[in-house]
This record gives C-alpha cells, sequence and structure tokens, in this order.
C-alpha cells in the first residue's frame, strides 16, 4: 500500500470539497435550517406540548346544559376554540381555518338527559371537519364525548357528576431517554436532514470521479504506479471523512442552539455515524461506476437519494408509515441511518440498540462498494 | 539505444483493430513525433505506451541497457519512468500550482525535500516558479498548459509522453511550450510527441512515425521522409472555373493536382520548368490566374503521398 499517495489523495479531496464554499452552504447550513424548521413542526425542543387543536363550536340550543358543554371544550387545553354562528363555522372548516365546526342542535338540553336515562331520542351533534386533517377527528370525538357525559351527568345532579366520569386517571410521559426527559423534535428531523444532505455529499464525490474522467484527471492518475483499489480506496476514505466531518457540525449545531442531545450510547453514535460515514462514500463510488456523464449522473442520483431518504423516515418518522411500508423500508439503508441515530439521541437507547444499525449499514457499504468495483469502466476512451 | 520501445503492439474493440502491430522506439534526448489523423489509433498507441490499456499482442519496454523493464510485466516501476502529459488540462484549477504538482508527486511516492525540490525544479522549468502558490483557476490558457507539463516532470521520469499538448494555445505559449521540450531533451528525455499539426513536428521532431488506419505508415527522419516524395515543391494557383484535374493530371511534371473553390493546388519536381508550363495549359483551357505562390513540400505532402489524404481529415 502506498501509503504516501493515499494521503495525498486523500488530504486532495479534503482541500478541494472544504474550499467550495457553495458545497459547505449545501452539506451545513442547509441540513440545519431545514431541521430546525421539520423539528419546530414536529414538537420543537422546549415543553413537548402539541399545539392545540383550533376549533368552532356553535351553540343552537343556548341551553345551560349547551354553555356548559361549550365552556367545558374551551377550558380544554387540547382545543383553540371560536364561539361561531353556524354558516361561519362550517365555512371555515371547509377554507381549513378550524378542523372541526361542532354543531349542538336546538333542543339538545331537554333530549340528551332524556335519552340518557330515559331511553328517548338521542339528538344528534354534527361534526364538519377539514377532510385534508381527518386525522384529528378521532381526537375530537373522544374529548367531545367526555366534555358531554360530564356535562349531562352535571346537569342530572348525580353528585357533581361523578357517576358519569370517567373510571380511571390517566398519566402521560413521553417514553424519552429518561424520566422527566422531553421529547425533543429536533433529534429527529437533525437526524433526517443530516442524513440527506451528507448523501448529497456522496453523490457529489460521485460526480468528482466522472468529472475527473472527463476532464483527464483520470488519466493522469490512472497513468501513475497506483492501483486500482488505491484509486478507488482513497475516495472511499475522504469521502467518510468528510461525510463525518459534516454530521460533526450539523450535531454540534443541533446540541449547541436546538438542546439535542445524546441521551443513548455515545459509543453506539458513533458507530452509527462512522458506518454511515462509509455508507455514504461507497453510495458515491456506485454513482461513479454507474453513472455516464455528470449532469444526468447527478439529476439520477439527487432523485434515488430523495427517495431513499423519504423511505428511511428522514423527513416523517418512520412509525407513521403504512405497516407495510415500515416493513419494506427495513431495505433501504438511510432507515437504518435515521432510526439508528434516533436510537443514540432522544431514545437514549444503549450500545446494543446500535449494533443492528451498524451491521446493517456497514453490510450495505460492502455491496455499494462491491458492485461499483465491479462495474466501474477502468478503460481509457477507444480512439 | 532506445528508452521507449514498442515491439508488435495489437488492440482490437470487437472486430475493430484500432492499433495492428505497431512498433515505434524513442531514446534518450530523442523527440520522437507521431502524426495520424484523427481516429488513426494515436490515442489508443499513447494509451498502451502509458499502461492505461492493455495491449491484446505486443510489449512495452522502457528504460535501456540493465535498467530494461516490460512495462505489462512490471506496470509500477515501469510507470515510474513515465511521465504522460494529456490532452486535456488535467490539473486541479483549485489547488494552488505547487500544490498540484506536489500531489501528482506524491502519486510517485516522493515526500518531504525531495518533493520541495522536483516541484521547484518543474515549476521553474516551466517558468511558473513566481506563480507556485496562485490557483490555475487564475492563469491564462497558456500558463495551464505548461503546468500540465510539469505535472508529468515533478517524478523526473526519463520517458515523457506528451498527447497533443498545444491544443488550443496561443502562438507565444507555444514556443514556450517547445522551449520546454527542447530543454528536456537537452537533458537527455526521450520524448513522444504526439500531434497534428505538422509545423510542430517540423520544428521538434527528430523522427516522425506516420500512423494511419492503425498503422505505421512510415517512420523516419524528416529528411527521410522528404526525400520519399515524388514532387519537392508545392504550386497554389487561385484561378477561375473548375480545372479538369485528371487532364492537368496527365501534364509531364504535376503531380497530385487538388482544386477546392478557386485555389488549385499541385506538386511539382521541377519548378522553373514546370511553372511556366502548368500556366500555359490552364490559360488554353480558358482559366484566368489571378495569384501564383510556390512552396517547399512538407510533412503534409508526405502524410497525402503516404495515406492519399488529408492529415487534418
Amino acid at each position: 500500500m502506498n501509503f504516501i499517495a493515499l494521503r495525498a489523495l486523500v488530504r486532495k479531496d479534503l482541500i478541494l470539497y472544504f474550499s467550495n464554499r457553495r458545497a459547505l452552504i449545501m452539506s451545513i447550513v442547509a441540513p440545519i435550517v431545514i431541521a430546525a424548521f421539520f423539528g419546530s413542526l414536529f414538537g420543537g425542543g422546549d415543553d413537548g406540548k402539541p399545539s392545540r387543536i383550533p376549533i368552532a363550536v356553535v351553540d343552537r340550543d343556548a341551553s345551560p346544559l349547551s354553555h356548559a358543554i361549550a365552556a367545558s371544550v374551551q377550558a380544554d387545553p387540547a382545543f383553540e376554540v371560536k364561539l361561531l354562528d353556524e354558516p361561519t363555522a362550517i365555512a371555515q372548516a371547509r377554507e381549513g381555518k378550524v378542523r372541526a365546526a361542532i354543531v349542538l342542535p336546538a333542543g339538545f338540553g331537554d333530549a340528551a338527559p332524556r335519552a340518557l336515562i330515559g331511553g328517548g331520542a338521542k339528538p344528534q351533534i354534527a361534526v364538519h371537519f377539514d377532510p385534508s386533517q381527518a386525522t384529528v377527528m378521532p381526537l375530537v370525538r373522544g374529548l367531545l364525548t367526555q366534555h358531554v357525559m360530564k356535562a349531562v351527568g352535571d346537569s342530572l345532579g348525580t353528585g357533581g357528576g361523578a357517576a358519569f366520569s370517567l373510571p380511571f386517571t390517566l398519566h402521560a410521559e413521553a417514553s424519552t431517554a429518561a424520566a422527566k426527559v422531553p421529547y425533543n423534535g429536533y433529534a429527529h428531523s437533525f437526524a433526517g436532514m443530516g442524513v440527506q444532505f451528507i448523501l448529497f455529499m456522496g453523490i457529489e464525490v460521485g460526480v468528482g470521479v466522472l468529472l475527473a474522467r472527463r476532464m483527464g484527471l483520470w488519466k493522469r492518475l490512472r497513468a501513475a504506479p497506483l492501483s486500482r483499489g488505491l484509486l478507488l480506496g482513497s475516495h472511499i476514505v475522504s469521502g467518510a471523512i468528510t461525510a463525518l466531518i459534516l454530521l460533526a457540525i450539523i450535531y454540534a449545531a443541533a446540541i449547541a442552539f436546538f438542546n439535542v442531545r445524546i441521551d443513548g450510547s455515545v459509543a453506539g453514535f458513533v458507530g452509527i455515524a462512522v458506518a454511515f460515514a462509509l455508507l455514504t462514500s461507497s453510495f458515491g463510488l456506485l454513482i461513479a461506476a454507474i453513472g455516464k456523464t455528470p449532469e444526468a449522473t447527478r439529476g439520477l442520483a439527487i432523485f434515488a437519494t430523495l427517495v431513499m431518504v423519504m423511505l428511511g423516515g428522514a423527513w416523517v418518522p418512520s412509525f407513521i408509515f403504512p405497516p407495510w411500508l415500515q416493513t419494506a423500508s427495513l431495505v433501504v439503508p438511510t432507515r437504518w441511518a435515521v432510526d439508528g441515530l434516533d436510537a443514540m439521541t432522544w431514545r437514549g437507547l444503549g450500545f446494543s440498540a446500535a449494533i443492528a444499525p451498524i451491521a446493517a449499514l456497514l453490510a450495505f457499504s460492502a455491496l455499494f462498494a462491491a458492485i461499483a468495483i465491479w462495474r466501474f469502466d477502468w478503460e481509457e476512451p477507444r480512439g | 539505444m532506445p528508452m521507449l520501445e514498442a515491439q508488435g503492439l495489437c488492440k482490437s474493440y470487437g472486430s475493430r483493430a484500432v492499433v495492428a502491430d505497431l512498433s515505434l522506439s524513442v531514446a534518450a534526448g530523442e523527440i520522437v513525433g507521431l502524426l495520424g489523423p484523427n481516429g488513426a489509433g494515436k490515442s489508443t498507441t499513447v494509451a498502451m505506451l502509458c499502461g492505461l490499456v492493455g495491449a491484446d499482442r505486443g510489449r512495452v519496454f522502457v528504460g535501456d541497457g540493465a535498467s530494461r523493464i516490460a512495462l505489462t510485466e512490471n506496470t509500477p516501476d515501469a510507470k515510474r519512468r513515465i511521465g504522460v502529459v494529456p490532452q486535456e488540462l488535467s490539473i486541479y484549477e483549485n489547488l494552488g500550482a505547487a500544490a498540484n504538482l506536489e500531489l501528482f508527486g506524491a502519486l510517485y511516492g516522493l515526500a518531504g525535500t525531495l518533493l520541495r525540490e522536483r516541484v521547484d525544479a518543474a515549476l521553474t522549468l516551466v517558468g511558473l516558479a513566481d506563480r507556485a502558490k496562485d490557483k490555475p483557476s487564475t492563469f491564462s490558457g497558456g500558463m495551464k498548459r505548461r503546468l500540465n507539463i510539469a505535472a508529468a516532470l515533478v517524478h523526473d521520469p526519463d520517458v515523457l509522453i506528451f498527447d497533443e499538448p498545444t491544443v488550443g494555445v496561443d502562438p507565444q505559449s507555444r514556443n514556450a511550450i517547445f522551449d520546454n521540450l527542447e530543454s528536456l531533451r537537452e537533458r537527455g528525455k526521450a520524448l513522444l510527441y504526439t500531434t497534428h499539426y505538422m509545423e510542430e513536428a517540423e520544428r521538434l521532431c527528430d523522427r516522425v512515425v506516420i500512423m494511419d488506419h492503425g498503422r505505421v505508415v512510415a517512420s523516419d527522419r524528416l529528411q527521410g521522409l522528404y526525400k520519399r516524395l515524388p514532387v519537392v515543391e508545392t504550386l497554389e494557383i487561385e484561378v477561375d472555373g473548375t480545372v479538369d484535374l485528371a487532364a492537368l493530371a496527365r501534364e509531364p511534371g504535376i503531380a497530385r493536382p487538388a482544386q477546392d473553390g478557386t485555389r488549385l493546388t499541385a506538386g511539382v519536381a521541377d519548378l522553373g520548368r514546370t511553372a511556366p508550363a502548368l500556366l500555359s495549359w490552364l490559360a488554353a483551357h480558358g482559366h484566368t490566374v489571378h495569384r501564383i505562390s510556390s512552396g517547399r513540400a512538407d510533412l503534409e505532402d508526405v502524410f497525402l503521398s503516404l495515406t492519399g489524404r488529408q492529415l487534418r481529415d
């Protein structure tokens, strides 16, 4: 092994990459900014409280019972309640300004208690909801039921509503790294965006090889007394080092400014970072091996990367995927990277939880590198 | 003794023979021109001589006497003794000039003081010592070409292979590059120079190897090549109308007449006797002559004579 040549090639790649301001902005600033945005959407990093659901309540009954229900719903911290007339409420649901419009019908105050105890006709509460936000409907339905039952019970004078209250109390706590440690939405978004933009850097590794071939640099490199393994290996080493440095900078920003913590195994985090760095550089080599022109290859590689990070849960956590996709996405290497980084940060898991992601990422790296070496066209242009 | 020698090189892609039974040699202190039109097989030949492409048959040797080694059997050691200047600018635009050379020197195992000395020497030779820290992106085209040459010199090879190193270079920079090459010849380097610029080969080369369709069609010193010509002078005449070239070719002393628009050319063995006869023939056939000039036959004529086509076809 010619270590002088290897060191020179790696050093050259690092100097060229880190002296390229545009590349640095794309690789460092862009993931931090986008991760901050996504992180704030998915819970942020302050008290872990979800944002309140905007709803409208229409009281067509204007009875003491309907007033009590409206007041109870207004007092619920899960809701941000507007009291509106029916046309306005329905219009706002249609416009997406409220997630749902709840209409308490006229006569509700008389009919509801009778229906509860005497089997009278049940009054109907209409809920008009924004179909683009249908996932909040079960929550609205459940909380509304709770508030109505309590108010109706109170109206019947059954001991302050005790007879119709829920037969349990609920203590909810986020299962994070440790008790009292709130979930930090930034932890996941930094993992996802870090993975995405570092893979973009990997694309540049591959495109750089293609450009070198076009420019004749590759001819000069191949004319030197270097083995093929050393030539390709230098790109793997420099790509991996670059990926590690970028990941370190991105997580340093996450820790410094967004309160992200490595609450799990630090060794596991480092192991996953190294394995992902190797995956990035071998992915770059794969691109160089199967690509034809730099321009066409860059476009296709970006598309492939976006699909990988989407399926890997980098944009939205993979647990909201349908079950079949959660299983299918295990064949996507980015899924292991994102899940692994999540496990070592906000989930606070130990090193044993890092072993599977590390093994999977290394296996994908070896597969990519093997295909790259197999498919790489060593022949010079014919003429 | 040749410093670089190719024996019976053959290379085919599929059923197409790109290089067939090519042999050539370059001695220390000699510049050999490898000439041929596009598609003649020059690039593949250069690639085989550099070890970039394996030959189907034949061998390449580097070095002379006891130091002679076969490229195919001892590739790394042979490559250390060859410097390649690709046709394309193969330097890193965003690395400093010296940093470029340090990189390429390191690829050949150079390090430390020796590397720095070689870098300084190469930059001095090509006249870029005062721009050592500057990036090639700030250089003129000619300076980049000179750095491209320096990158092949930094490991001090015995053999240098130049693949059309002056493409797109202004005349001043071209002369500077020629000075560099002559300086290298004086230092005892063996230089193989591919080009399709006749005037470059005539100025620089001690010997010329002419390729066509993958084969060597001539290999000799320039004077030896000129002796093969049936004519020693060429006439160029600006003339009206379309000349009956077949009839003209039958006239005594006229060789290879050709017409391109109003430009009529023909080779003549005896300028004093043939030129007046030719002018009379043109007048007799109704053509008006506007201008006439003559010149000595050159490599272009040699190539045309050997292959029947222009070098830049």
